[in-house]
């Protein structure tokens, strides 16, 4: 089901593994390119325009970091999952959820006199608990009802999503009538601190770099971890020396939720100040792209999410500048993953196992 | 169909798996191929029947050079290879596995040629009653008691194989590879094949039997090659000299140990009156007392209820009535967790699906399988090293960042013997040395019986009497879901034993 590959390894070959990820990277521009030509834009104008919607000016840097955080998280959070085996499909819900739990939260505390900090860091464990309930949800109908988790996720996904439209047009809309816009935002003082004149927060970096090294650690260097990957590569051999296997597979999907919710709560108190109904912004989705991209590596996560997360803010100035849809970014992020997992696979089918053909 | 293999040469990566082969097997008779694991036997085979490609040499069919790309282009070139294990798929029936290799573009044998490809129907719309006729009239032939209507998944090994040789027939096959086809099958089922194969030489068709058992290919075939670290080192004909193929086979003489005993008072194994139902079969009202050191065998045909025993033992299996407890703790009901920490280790017979886990190293098996934690994060240092020593060992070939999958089956059977805890009371194992050549199946038994001098228990499922009587005490015999008492092995003969397997005798034990 995964790649086989060694999630945490460096691989062998490892610049023979370079010389076929950029082919890939070349195919994977020239067919965005082919798209751009028969959209009637000039392809390399639209490339120049990405690069200077994204690194142009501090502003932008920052906005880049900002889509930056929560993909880092969420891919993290995938990491766990894929370790496992199992493909966590639901972690837009449990970005969603997060972001739920955390509105719902700061909502109780609107009154309060509890010092702000306390108040977010309140907000945070809530949108962990939220993540990490609707994972569990994923999991125990998985273990227990038999239901594939991609297929649970979804479901869960779907109702994460109307979950979002009822609260926002129900219990908690805007004084009058409810709004896309979403509920009321907060108050300053429940938002994480961002740089003076910038939308980023230290805060939020440090927590999505922490989240990572977090992860790291554990599957690098625990027992946590090295069961959790035999787990994900064979459940029997790895009931019968003696794993818990089930505790583990749920375990897994516990620990994503936890670090999804927290994405989810990094949007409402680090971006957008209050629950919107397209909360996660398919950072979830997103996130599996990158993950399934490296190969399950952490070390790549930090450059491949900021990439990723680069290409989104820069392309944001399509439409106005080139009338471009800013979808563009998806093609080219979408055609990358296609081109690396194909250039993969060819190089495993024609080079590694030389000769051997098994079915 | 002649076949001859010109100099033909293979290497995966630094091994030279086939050096210079060269082979001439003349229609109408039936080629042993005798050696060891790894002496490039299946290699070779796989060349044939197009799974891999020569580095380089040729293959010629009939005197006619042919190249075979795959193993659909061998079928083509009428070759057809039967894998040790069955390559069928089990949840379909036997008629669908027919028709899944694409039989209705296939001429059929000799006897309907011309005919049988429009009689057959088409891609889309096979003629279902013509097939099963031809199927029936096939198995008729060998006497095969196959039903095209019935589930492979409820078949034993025996049976999928018949049904696969009778599917290669199908096809057309001229020249039919079988690789170590008698592991895993019954007596009876082995004695139904070598009818079958010797009438299929009688045909004219060729014959290529792969082992690495000596009895099975003295019997059977007209002629013998042995290979050796991928050379071809001799090529012999009837009568054989033992003697001589085993000196070929290892380049030396090996004969296993003398039996020992090292029975002990202490009960470590009580089953009171246990009743297993599983699915097509149910065990009843068992009773058996397993001492410290003790070795128990399990004889009987595939199928016949060994394994259900075993896992029940494990707690892998619950038994419907009965007491059973370890070391005298009742663990009735228990799983197989709570059975593993009170000294209980469970071997089965597939290592990749229920032993090791494909892609860890064997430093990473031997941190996950050991019991003693230290702390939350793993030291790899000294996991390392005490992986090494492991390795030294069990004479394990490998270094520690070898995956298990890059292990050969016999070092893969070493390591997970090195993966078991101490100390142990009870070792229950499927086949231990299934596969393994006699040097290894050795070196199994005296890693084994040195647990036992330690205290521990074995009770072994195996399809070789010879391994039975040899290395047990007592040996409990398996008939249709029925068990014997247990029978003393020092007293009992190849021949007593194999009556009982085949259901002969019971009333009187």
């Amino acid at each position: 089901m995964l790649n086989k590959k060694s999630l945490w390894t460096m691989p062998v070959s490892f610049w023979h593994n370079i010389g076929f990820q950029v082919i890939a990277i070349i195919l994977a521009l020239a067919f965005t390119s082919l798209i751009l030509v028969m959209a009637g834009a000039p392809p390399l104008l639209a490339y120049k325009n990405i690069l200077e919607g994204a690194f142009s000016s501090s502003t932008q840097i920052s906005n880049v970091l900002v889509a930056w955080v929560p993909l880092l998280l969420a891919t993290t959070a995938l990491l766990v999952t894929f370790t496992a085996g199992l493909w966590n499909i639901g972690i837009e819900g449990q970005i969603t959820l997060g972001a739920i739990f955390t509105t719902g939260m700061l909502r109780l505390l609107l009154g309060s006199d509890l010092p702000p900090g306390i108040i977010i860091l309140l907000g945070f464990l809530a949108g962990m608990l939220g993540g990490a309930l609707w994972a569990f949800l994923a999991g125990a109908l998985k273990a227990f009802g038999g239901v594939n988790e991609i297929f649970g996720g979804l479901g869960l996904n779907f109702v994460a999503t109307a979950l979002t439209i009822y609260l926002i047009f129900g219990p908690w809309k805007r004084p009058g009538v409810g709004s896309m816009s979403g509920t009321v935002p907060f108050p300053p003082s429940f938002m994480l601190p961002t740089l003076s004149g910038l939308r980023i927060s230290l805060w939020a970096i440090a927590i999505g770099i922490g989240g990572l090294a977090i992860i790291y650690l554990l599957i690098q260097g625990t027992y946590f971890g090295l069961r959790l990957k035999a787990v994900g590569r064979n459940m029997r051999s790895s009931f019968l020396l003696g794993i818990p296997t089930t505790r583990y597979m749920i375990l897994s999907f516990i620990i994503c939720g936890i670090l999804a919710g927290t994405a989810g709560a990094i949007q409402v108190t680090g971006v957008y100040g209050r629950l919107i109904p397209s909360i996660s912004s398919g950072y979830g989705f997103l996130g599996l792209m990158v993950a399934m991209l490296i190969a399950y590596r952490a070390i790549w996560v930090i450059p491949v999410a900021f990439f990723f997360a680069a290409l989104n803010i820069g392309s944001i100035r399509l439409p106005i500048v080139l009338q471009l849809d800013s979808a563009l970014s998806g093609i080219l992020q979408g055609s990358l993953v296609l081109f690396v997992l194909m250039m993969s696979g060819i190089q495993q089918r024609f080079f590694n196992n030389k000769g051997e053909k098994h079915p | 169909m002649n076949v001859e293999l010109n100099a033909v040469n293979k290497h995966f990566g630094q091994v030279h798996a086939n050096k210079d082969i060269t082979l001439t097997i003349p229609s109408g008779s039936i080629q042993g191929i005798l050696g060891e694991n790894g002496a490039g036997k299946s290699t070779l085979m796989k060349i044939l029947s197009g799974y891999f490609q020569a580095d380089s040499g040729s293959i010629l069919l009939n005197d006619k050079q042919v190249v075979i790309h795959s193993p659909a282009d061998a079928i083509r070139h009428g070759i057809g290879m039967l894998h040790q294990d069955p390559l069928d798929f089990p949840p379909m029936k036997v008629i669908d596995n027919f028709l899944v290799g694409g039989g209705e573009r296939h001429r059929g044998g000799d006897q309907h040629r011309g005919g049988a490809v429009n009689r057959r129907g088409n891609a889309l719309f096979p003629n279902y009653k013509q097939i099963i006729k031809e199927i029936n009239e096939l198995a008729g032939q060998f006497g095969f008691a196959i039903d095209p209507e019935a589930y492979i998944d409820a078949m034993t090994v025996g049976e999928r194989q018949q049904v696969e040789i009778l599917r290669l027939l199908w096809l057309g096959v001229q020249v039919l590879i079988l690789d170590e086809p008698t592991t895993g099958i019954s007596t009876a089922q082995k004695k139904k094949l070598f009818s079958t194969l010797k009438i299929l030489a009688e045909q004219g068709k060729t014959v290529i039997f792969v082992s690495h058992k000596l009895e099975d290919v003295e019997v059977l075939c007209d002629r013998v090659a042995v290979l050796r670290q991928g050379e071809l080192v001799g090529i012999s004909f009837p009568p054989y000299n033992t003697d001589n193929l085993v000196s070929q086979m290892f380049g030396k003489l090996i004969t296993p140990g003398s039996r020992i005993v090292c029975t002990r008072d202490k009960p470590v194994l009580e089953l009171h009156n246990v009743s297993i139902e599983e699915y097509r079969l149910s065990i009843q009202d068992v009773s058996l007392q397993v001492r410290a050191g003790e070795v128990i065998g399990l004889a009987g045909m595939e199928g016949s209820g060994q394994p259900i025993l075993l896992r029940t033992c494990a707690g892998l299996v619950r038994s419907v009535a009965g007491k059973i407890c370890i070391n005298n703790k009742d663990l009735t009901g228990k799983n197989h967790h709570v059975f593993k920490r009170h000294g209980t280790a469970y071997m089965p017979a597939s290592r990749m699906e229920e032993g090791l886990i494909p892609g860890l190293t064997l430093t990473e098996h031997f941190v996950l399988s050991d019991d003693k934690q230290h702390g939350m994060f793993i030291e790899w240092d000294k996991a390392q090293r005490n992986t090494e020593k492991q390795i030294q060992e069990f004479n394990i070939r490998g270094r520690p960042s070898t995956p298990v999958e890059a292990l050969s089956g016999g070092n893969q059977q070493r390591a997970l013997l090195a993966l078991l805890n101490e100390p142990l009371s009870l070792i229950l194992m499927e086949h231990p040395t299934r596969g393994l050549d006699i040097e290894s199946s050795i070196y199994i038994w005296r890693k084994l019986k040195e647990r036992c001098r330690q205290g521990a228990a074995i009770l072994f499922i195996s399809s070789d009497l010879e391994e039975i009587l040899h290395y047990s005490d007592r040996i409990l015999v398996f008939f249709a879901g029925k068990v014997s008492k247990p029978i003393d092995a020092a007293s009992t003969t190849v021949d007593q034993l194999g009556q009982l397997i085949g259901g002969k005798g019971w009333e009187a034990a």
